[in-house]
């Protein structure tokens, strides 16, 4: 654990200095500001919110992330160099891209509602709620992004597969679900669209705080057949494991490209 | 000190190398040559493991090394083109490298002093020439004092200042019994300094030896015409068998 915290310590160094996390941190302080500003500090709000972070997240973390994962050559051939493990580093480097863009997320939607007051009582889970999705999309998108670059060498082409996959998960899935729903309307598909929303991260962010929120009917199909099926803290914990997988799995390939290539 | 056994690399359809068989003497300097890829920057990379063989055995001090990270700690390595993570100063690189090693021993600082360097510890790498990151590169291959240095082109971005700072460096620490193993297209200055030469060309091993040999061998006065002879030798060898068949 030691070598991967020590590690992690100057990737962060180097990350924190970038231009992209500051401007990522300053986009959810004003956007969050904003937002307050204009719907109030009610569900509206969180909902607004909530749409910003689901298609921001993923688009932010899956760019920037393959991209830093290219950019990482430096770290690797240095580090590699030197008495480091080579799963030390993927992690300490992971841990590097992941923890960053969290902390610009949380604290950047979390200062303008503790400056406007925001936080009352019944919003306190829900703004948890909302932080920890946008944390786990982190987790999801940064795990894939790397997976992109371990696979893809070339830095245009791995840009173009992770605006690909942002493009499917973010945007185009929930219009493929919504067209099922509507082609099969007159049939029992609750199961089957469960099945659907768990394969898609995005979807499982949503459906996570719209559970929690009263407006699953506003939010499209999966979020209404979720609210149906799978309210209260089963859902939630569900939803959760399903981002954890999400995160787990591509991360593994990842590990398993990073520790088989040549440098 | 190092020993590979059958050491093969591929990449592709491009074979770099074809069961090399080398061995690196401790206390002494050995210098790979061969033309441009003719996998001596491949060679360096496997023995560091930044790079996995498709075959063959590398031992160091007869243990078997790959798959390992700990032997990497008697290892310096000066790579031919300094990358440093952008926005670290060197001295976070510094920094960085003795907390990874956990060392708080032997430190050796002489070339952050004989090199220049205190003046830019505080300067982010982006901001450093060429030349000032290679000087860093060597300082921090010297840094931790380890028993074998590997150099790829230590004098190739050094002002000639800087590059005879290095070699008496590299003398001094020969003389104390440490290894080396440098490469260089400046053969004239291998010849200065290299105990043993290790040939590559095309992948497999021409020569192996004292540079005096090679001299004799080719009938030739500097290790440079020494080489050339051997490769229009070659040449010309394989254009008859070309022709022959």
């Amino acid at each position: 654990m030691r070598p991967i915290l020590r590690i992690m310590r100057y990737v962060l160094l180097d990350v924190l200095r970038n231009r992209w996390v500051i401007g990522y941190f300053l986009f959810f302080l004003v956007a969050s500001d904003v937002l307050l500003r204009l719907a109030g500090t009610g569900p509206r709000a969180m909902v607004s919110l909530l749409n910003v972070v689901l298609l921001l997240i993923p688009l932010v973390t899956i760019v920037f992330g393959t991209i830093y994962w290219h950019g990482q050559r430096e770290f690797n051939e240095l580090l590699l160099t030197q008495p480091v493990a080579r799963s030390s580093l993927f992690h300490g480097l992971f841990a590097g891209l992941v923890f960053p863009l969290s902390a610009a997320f949380v604290a950047g939607v979390s200062l303008p509602l503790l400056l406007h007051r925001a936080i009352g009582p019944e919003s306190t889970g829900i703004l948890l709620l909302l932080l920890t999705a946008g944390v786990a999309l982190t987790g999801v998108f940064g795990a894939i992004a790397v997976l992109i670059a371990g696979l893809v060498q070339d830095r245009l082409r791995g840009l173009g597969a992770a605006l690909g996959v942002w493009l499917l998960l973010a945007v185009a899935y929930d219009g493929f679900l919504l067209w099922i729903a509507t082609t099969f309307r007159n049939h029992p598909i609750e199961q089957p669209l469960i099945a659907l929303s768990f394969a898609n991260p995005v979807d499982l962010a949503r459906v996570l705080l719209l559970l929690h929120l009263d407006v699953a009917a506003l939010m499209g199909a999966t979020g209404a057949v979720f609210q149906k099926a799978l309210g209260g803290p089963a859902g939630t914990a569900a939803a959760l494991a399903g981002l954890g997988l999400w995160t787990i799995i591509p991360g593994l390939f990842a590990l398993r490209a990073f520790r088989r290539r040549d440098f | 000190m190092i020993r590979t056994r059958g050491l093969r690399k591929s990449y592709g359809a491009l074979t770099v190398l074809r069961d090399v068989d080398i061995d690196v003497p401790r206390g002494e300097i050995t210098a790979i040559i061969g033309p441009n890829a003719s996998g001596k920057t491949t060679f360096n990379k496997i023995l560091l493991g930044l790079v996995r063989p498709d075959s063959g055995e590398i031992l160091f001090d007869g243990q078997p090394i790959q798959g390992q990270a700990a032997y990497r700690a008697r290892i310096g390595y000066m790579q031919q083109l300094a990358r440093f993570p952008e926005n670290l100063r060197a001295a976070d690189v510094f920094e960085m490298l003795t907390d990874l090693r956990g060392k708080q021993g032997e430190r050796d600082d002489e070339l952050i002093d004989t090199l220049a360097l205190a003046p830019v510890l505080q300067t982010p790498m982006r901001f450093l020439s060429g030349g000032m990151r290679q000087r860093v590169n060597a300082a921090l291959a010297f840094l931790f004092a380890p028993d074998l240095l590997i150099l790829d082109e230590p004098t190739a971005a050094l002002d000639p200042l800087s590059s005879s700072s290095l070699k008496d460096k590299i003398r001094r620490e020969r003389a104390r019994g440490r290894t080396f193993i440098l490469t260089s297209h400046v053969l004239s200055e291998l010849q200065e300094l290299a105990d043993r030469i290790v040939f590559l060309l095309d992948g497999g091993v021409r020569f192996a030896g004292r540079p005096v040999d090679l001299l004799k061998q080719t009938g030739e006065g500097t290790l440079e015409r020494a080489v050339a002879s051997v490769m229009r030798g070659d040449r010309s060898a394989a254009r008859k068998l070309e022709l022959a068949r």
